[in-house]
């Protein structure tokens, strides 16, 4: 059979199987081809590829002029022309990193190292100062690198923290326990726009005098404490998915209560929850665009600052219809991530 | 010691509710016991106190020359010198079967790997499911994944085993295997502890049947003298109910 026979074949069964089938199909598939036309031909035959903001306004069309000159404004916010190529391996590292994690054979402690240290590597790498790398002020970071680097920090640090926080609510212990629900609903209960401005500017009057903390650490700190409060009750939702039977399974072999959580509960129940995990870590990821309150520029806001340049105005439209398949790309292959995961490690084998 | 267990003038409340009165039993090693009862009666209960499932609120209880208190690391002692097996299998669903096995004395015995494996392998023969050893619990019948949980309650080599209604929750046509298992245990020595609805097993493999009812043990007799007559009343009803 050849590939126009199986695809017919295809058609017949999933789109044209019953008259009302067919007709559905038809109607919805023409909207999709109209919508997509009408994009194809804004973006493509219709637009503008060279000449200046004058000619693109003349023009109806999408206007790839405006995207070539902001372009690095967008993805690297303000960090220096000349240093350019730092934020962009960076970048290119985390999606090598991001595509390498989809390999089921690499999961494992080593590749959650390997995140860690290309965060840290970031870290030194955007600041310079050392190796004849020119120092650059983390102030001046921003676009695509900083927002990648406020999530991988953000989950990296969220994720662990939410774990304790969780098995904290559960505990015996009367104080850890208040003080989890404490810290978990206090935390729940103010809008993270509100937490980052507290960690913005609250925070460095209770620092003793001379001691600085860049703006950047500030932003992390509060994105691990905000998400981590999340993080605490998805991981919750899974602890309490996991019967009884099993802790007392555990215990009547002799296993410590540290040792029942670690081999026993926990390893079911993070796998229980591995899809609204990742729903946490998108959000996470599209959150890190709130860091703009407190002048921080990350993609969405160096994407403001281009729109400002008064000789470019009005072309928001392109803008963020490219910031927003940036985003997509990097959600959609979390929730792809998320899928492979929830299906390779789905605590009941059969 | 002559007793492996016992128990001094037991009570345990649930809240205001007085699950267990009084109870006084000794058990001597390798003695089998089988507890008997309509449901409700604290036999559950009494097992779970042994390896502190439960805690009990009045009296004393002795295992194995060790008191049963606060002491955490006096009950995880306990814990790992005492098998249970559960109505419920509950075997840990993310690992293999030779995991389920091999995890406790491991992790509690600091054992090291090959020689857990080994003793886990043995013990797979013997409950007669070797070949399924690399499968996971969810992979198996309900029969076999209670002789697993029987495999993973020896692999510590306890001295003593507790099963709480182990055939409960089996199909019928699944019963006799785990049965076997258990005959065979108590033929090697072992000191069981039953609480099961199989009269058949109590009659066969029993030194000692302790009957309860409302939280009391009414009474103790051995096998022959309570199937052919019980003394007391409660026990004459429990047992016309279900023959």
């Amino acid at each position: 059979m050849n590939f126009g026979e199986r695809s017919g074949l295809w058609m017949k069964k999933n789109l044209f199987s019953s008259p009302k089938e067919s007709i559905v199909s038809i109607i919805l598939g023409s909207i999709i081809f109209a919508a997509i036309s009408k994009l194809l031909n804004w973006m493509l035959l219709s637009a503008t590829w060279t000449g200046s903001a004058e000619v693109c306004r003349a023009n109806s069309g999408f206007c790839w002029p405006f995207l070539w000159e902001k372009m690095s404004l967008i993805l690297f916010g303000l960090y220096p022309r000349e240093y350019l190529w730092r934020p962009i391996l960076t970048v290119i590292a985390f999606v090598v990193l991001m595509f390498m994690s989809f390999d089921k054979k690499r999961w494992g402690l080593n590749l959650l190292i390997n995140w860690l240290v290309l965060g840290f590597w970031t870290l030194f790498f955007l600041r310079g100062g050392m190796f004849g790398l020119h120092y650059i002020e983390s102030d001046s970071w921003g676009g695509l690198p900083l927002t990648l680097l406020l999530f991988t920090f953000g989950l990296l640090g969220a994720y662990p923290l939410g774990i304790f926080l969780a098995l904290g609510r559960r505990s015996d212990l009367i104080i850890i326990k208040w003080i989890c629900i404490g810290f978990i609903e206090l935390i729940r209960g103010v809008p993270l726009i509100s937490v980052l401005f507290m960690a913005s500017v609250l925070f460095p009057l209770f620092l003793p005098e001379g001691v600085v903390f860049e703006k950047y650490w500030r932003a992390q700190i509060a994105f691990i404490l905000f998400m981590g409060a999340y993080m605490a009750e998805v991981v919750r939702g899974g602890l309490q998915a996991i019967s009884k039977g099993q802790t007392e399974a555990a215990k009547a072999l002799g296993l410590s209560s540290p040792q029942t959580q670690i081999f026993i509960i926990l390893p079911q129940a993070l796998r229980i929850v591995i899809p609204p995990t990742v729903s946490t870590a998108i959000g996470l990821f599209k959150d890190t665009s709130l860091v703009l309150i407190i002048a921080l520029f990350d993609l969405l806001g160096s994407t403001k600052s281009a729109l400002k340049d008064s000789s470019w105005l009005g072309f928001s439209v392109e803008a963020y219809v490219f910031v927003g398949l940036i985003y997509y790309f990097f959600c959609s292959s979390l929730s792809r991530l998320s899928r492979k995961m929830e299906r390779e490690l789905s605590v009941v084998k059969r | 010691m002559d007793s492996i267990i016992s128990m001094n003038n037991v009570n345990k409340y649930y809240g205001d509710f007085h699950v267990l009165k009084d109870i006084n039993l000794t058990v001597k090693p390798k003695e089998k016991i089988v507890l008997l009862g309509p449901s409700g009666s604290g036999k559950s209960t009494l097992v779970r106190l042994i390896n502190r499932l439960e805690e009990h609120q009045h009296g004393q209880i002795i295992v194995d020359g060790i008191t049963l208190n606060e002491n955490v690391k006096n009950i995880e002692k306990i814990r790992s010198e005492v098998g249970m097996v559960f109505q419920s299998f509950n075997l840990f669903p993310h690992l293999s079967i030779l995991e389920n096995l091999t995890l406790a004395p491991i992790k509690v015995r600091k054992e090291n790997k090959a020689s857990a494996e080994k003793r886990a392998m043995e013990l797979l023969e013997r409950v007669k499911i070797a070949d399924q050893a690399l499968k996971y619990p969810g992979q198996l019948s309900g029969g076999q994944q209670q002789r697993v949980a029987i495999a993973r309650a020896l692999c510590m080599q306890p001295k003593i085993m507790l099963f709480d209604e182990p055939t409960s929750a089996l199909d019928p046509e699944m019963v006799k295997e785990v049965l076997d298992v258990m005959v065979d245990l108590a033929k090697e020595g072992m000191t069981m502890m039953c609480v099961t609805h199989e009269m058949g097993f109590a009659k066969e493999v029993a030194d000692r049947v302790i009957f309860m009812d409302a939280g009391q043990i009414v009474e103790e007799d051995n096998p022959h003298q309570f199937f052919s007559g019980p003394k007391s009343e409660r026990g004459q009803q429990f047992l016309s109910q279900i023959l």
